[in-house]
């Protein structure tokens, strides 16, 4: 499996740690509702299909990468900057 | 006074020649870490290159070969081999004896170091001033191509000796291979 870095060209996986998916870049508010946040930690979407996840070029530049792939066809489709994804 | 002897990352280690292939320490001198300040990378390229000579480098690059500076991961760079001037754009380390660098010369160089690390070294690909942080067996480091049989391999000092280890190991399986296909 090979990864897209945007600063450093297509890698390999061993060069990046797995975080989770990308949603965890959208933290409630500190007074947002207790199932906000309940649902922000715990729960998170099984889609058949196209997904975002958050890995980190550990082994590499050290950016945080938001990585789209598809879970039918395992397909990698493209990756952005974490700080540029919102 | 208590007299201490400084000693580089692989004094006792180096050199080696297994095979085709030769390892000697790159003893850098004065080595810097300069991250430029959100914003502020072109100024800091400019001053480097008025008081160096060498400027910032982009990512996966190199630039200079007497004093230089080597991209080193996102938005930093080390300036090796001069004193750092000041900088007031960028956070600038100290990281003078901080890194075990070797090179590694000859024919079977990119065999030796293709058994470990995962990036592709093709000279197509990977040309002379490219630099990659990458994996170097279970270590993270950095690989610069400097010729066409030329390559310098960083990591950080404590691990200089499975750095040797590691590329001593491997050197020495590409070696017996070729003894045994001739
Ligand atoms: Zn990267």
């Amino acid at each position: 499996m090979r990864l897209p870095c945007p600063i450093c060209g297509e890698r390999d996986r061993r060069e990046f740690y797995y975080q989770g998916h990308a949603g965890l870049l959208d933290r409630p508010t500190r007074d947002a509702d207790p199932q906000a946040w309940v649902d922000h930690v715990h729960f998170r979407d099984n889609p058949a299909g196209e997904t975002r996840d958050l890995w980190h070029h550990e082994a590499g530049c050290g950016a945080w990468i938001v990585v789209t792939r598809n879970t039918v066809t395992h397909e990698v489709s493209g990756a952005v900057l974490a700080e540029k994804s919102k | 006074m208590v007299k201490l002897i400084a000693q580089t990352a692989c004094a006792g280690l180096l050199p080696k020649t297994i095979g085709s292939v030769t390892v000697t320490e790159v003893d850098a001198g004065q080595v810097t870490l300069i991250a430029p300040h959100k914003g502020q990378q072109k100024a800091v390229s400019a001053a480097l290159k008025t008081s160096v000579g060498v400027g910032f480098p982009a990512p996966n690059r190199s630039v200079g070969t007497g004093p230089r500076t080597v991209w080193c991961g996102k938005e930093q760079a080390l300036l090796i081999g001069a004193p750092c001037p000041s900088l007031a754009g960028a956070a600038c380390v100290d990281h003078s004896d901080a890194w075990a660098i070797v090179q590694i010369d000859g024919a079977d160089t990119v065999a030796v170091l293709a058994r470990l690390t995962p990036i592709d070294l093709r000279a197509n690909v990977f040309k002379r001033g490219h630099t990659a942080r990458t994996l170097i067996g279970h270590m993270t480091g950095g690989i610069t191509r400097l010729g066409a049989q030329s390559f310098e391999v960083m990591v950080m000092r404590s691990m200089a000796e499975t750095l040797v280890h590691d590329l001593t190991q491997a050197a020495e399986n590409i070696a017996a291979r070729a003894q045994n296909a001739g």
